[in-house]
């Protein structure tokens, strides 16, 4: 909130965008609205699972989702060819990130991970998740957590800037990763303002991580991030140097940009990129092929709204983002928003998830003849 | 006392479910929350002329558990989607809280008129405070309550639907609450 322009009336109309705290019904979801590329189909997978936001997904095709703004973590089944939404675990606090590995789930709270083992197996009556790590700061401002599972077994847990545009001490604004029992927690990435997606390259298996920019400096910049660790221990500017080209206005001071690693690519000004996956499936066509699929969650700091949408980011031979275009758009209507998607999963037969936290529901995402089976 | 009005109430709007008309099911409410909008139960809200999406959230985060005081907890406990929606629509519609008859303490009042500047409480709360959307109405809000609440988001015992009000709390301190709950409470 802090840095908001005094007496000015536009920005005064300005306010961060709550969802609806009930999810809709599958017969009031925007689906017929939403736009794909030529060729693409896009369907209900699951609703009614109110605030919907990180998904992962289970070795038996169980389809897992987290929230921030309710309690609960859900799991989506498949039952005798039909879905069915649970609810997995409740009582929990902003519980946003999941992760999944050989057989265990593992769920980031507001400032603690902790697993359900063999989680497929007993999806009727799961047990209490127990605790792995918990040396997290409790700050509610971009407290919340998107984690993963990298190529080197290692469990990525973020934690982002306690506000706006603060300075913040070395418990802040991070990448860390640890061992999936929650030791040897090592920081890689610092200057990280608010990451809430990550994936990892498929060929050069590089981390890449969407990154939120500030908030009240202007309508147009900065943008969102795009980044790149290329070595442990990379500086990503925040709060200092904003989109790898803007040397802040409050704490840029004395500061210069070039020291700072830059983003690989710019992702709209407030848009809230959030969960990102690289595609590796073949259903879709060959262009898509190691694109990274981004979720932009959808800009407030913006008089004229932006995001609200899923880009497909391609890349140069040297890793850097050569172009974003849109692939899923309709959740922006009238400077409005009738949904807002946040995370992205690619299915094992290529399909892709699409969560949304407005709606509470998940929708899925097909290329070529639309098979009707299992609709729900 | 509190709890036998609130059983009494809870059993109220439970029984009354299917039967009578949102008038009679909202009326154990209003016996602590004020009949016209305007509460005069110590540290408890008035709700009149309050958003219609800020009310949904609460009632929504009172039957969830979200938010936790007993009362409330019970007696969201029974209500279905819809009746949270005939609630908050409800109580969007009756008469906002007047400010109190004698004019607010000069020093005090110019005190807390700042604070608002300050921390653009106006940004989100619109510029006379009657809220908007998910952002609620606070003008001519009790005293008491304003100043409990906005010291719950400040040692986050108070957990917001989302983060905004811990954020905007952190550089404002404890004896600061005191000003700024006066003014809001007396403003006109």
């Amino acid at each position: 909130m802090i840095g908001r322009p005094a007496g000015n009336d536009a920005a005064a109309k300005l306010a961060p965008i709550a969802p609806p705290p009930i999810a809709a019904t599958s017969d009031k979801l925007p689906t017929a609205k939403l736009k794909v590329p030529a060729g693409f189909n896009i369907e209900v997978y699951a609703a009614g699972m109110a605030n919907a936001r990180s998904l992962a997904l289970g070795d038996k095709g169980t389809v897992f989702v987290g929230s921030r703004l309710v309690d609960k973590v859900y799991a989506i089944v498949n039952k005798d060819g039909k879905r069915e939404v649970k609810v997995l675990a409740s009582g929990l606090y902003r519980p946003n990130g999941l992760a999944f590995k050989d057989g265990t789930l593992y769920i980031a709270e507001l400032s603690k991970v902790s697993k359900i083992e063999k989680v497929e197996d007993n999806l009727d009556n799961p047990p209490k998740p127990t605790v792995i790590f918990d040396k997290l700061p409790k700050d509610e401002a971009h407290g919340w957590k998107f984690i993963a599972i990298g190529p080197d077994n290692k469990l990525y847990v973020p934690v982002g800037q306690p506000g706006n545009n603060v300075l913040h001490d070395d418990e802040h604004g991070l990448i860390q990763r640890m061992n999936l029992d929650g030791s040897g927690a090592e920081v890689i990435a610092r200057g990280v303002r608010n990451t809430v997606g990550f994936d990892w390259h498929p060929e050069t298996k590089q981390l890449y991580f969407t990154d939120n920019g500030r908030d009240w400096m202007s309508e147009d910049v900065p943008e969102d991030e795009l980044n790149r660790i290329t070595k442990v221990g990379e500086h990503f500017g925040a709060p200092f140097c904003l989109q790898g080209n803007i040397v802040d206005p409050e704490f840029g001071w004395g500061k210069s940009c070039s020291e700072y690693t830059a983003p690989v690519g710019l992702l709209g000004p407030h848009s809230a990129a959030l969960g990102m996956r690289f595609y590796t499936g073949s259903l879709f066509p060959k262009a898509y092929k190691n694109a990274a699929i981004i979720a932009r969650h959808g800009s407030w700091n913006r008089s004229k709204k932006v995001g609200g949408d899923l880009m497909v980011a391609k890349f140069n031979k040297d890793g850097t983002m050569k172009s974003l275009e849109p692939f899923l758009t309709g959740f922006l209507e009238d400077n409005k928003y009738i949904g807002r998607p946040v995370d992205v999963l690619q299915m094992k037969d290529g399909s892709l998830l699409v969560s949304d936290d407005w709606n509470g529901a998940v929708y899925r995402i097909t290329y070529g003849k639309q098979k009707v089976a299992g609709k729900s | 006392m509190r709890k036998t009005i609130t059983m009494l109430a809870f059993a109220l709007i439970a029984a009354s479910a299917n039967a009578e008309t949102i008038e009679q099911r909202i009326a154990p409410c209003l016996a602590c929350h004020g009949e016209k909008g305007q509460s005069e139960t110590e540290n408890t809200p008035s709700l009149g002329a309050q958003q219609a999406p800020y009310a949904l959230i609460q009632l929504f985060m009172f039957r969830e558990k979200l938010r936790v005081f007993e009362p409330m907890n019970e007696m969201a406990k029974p209500l279905t989607d819809d009746d949270l929606r005939l609630f908050s629509d409800f109580i969007a519609k009756m008469p906002k809280p007047v400010a109190p008859g004698e004019n607010g303490d000069p020093a005090r009042m110019q005190r807390g008129q700042a604070l608002v500047q300050q921390h653009r409480c106006d940004t989100c709360h619109n510029p006379d405070l009657s809220g908007k959307e998910n952002v609620p109405r606070i003008a001519n809000q009790r005293e008491d309550y304003l100043a409990k609440t906005l010291a719950e988001y400040k040692d986050n015992s108070r957990h917001g639907y989302d983060a905004s009000m811990a954020d905007v709390m952190a550089p404002i301190s404890v004896a600061q609450i005191a000003d700024l709950a006066y003014y809001i409470a007396h403003m006109r």
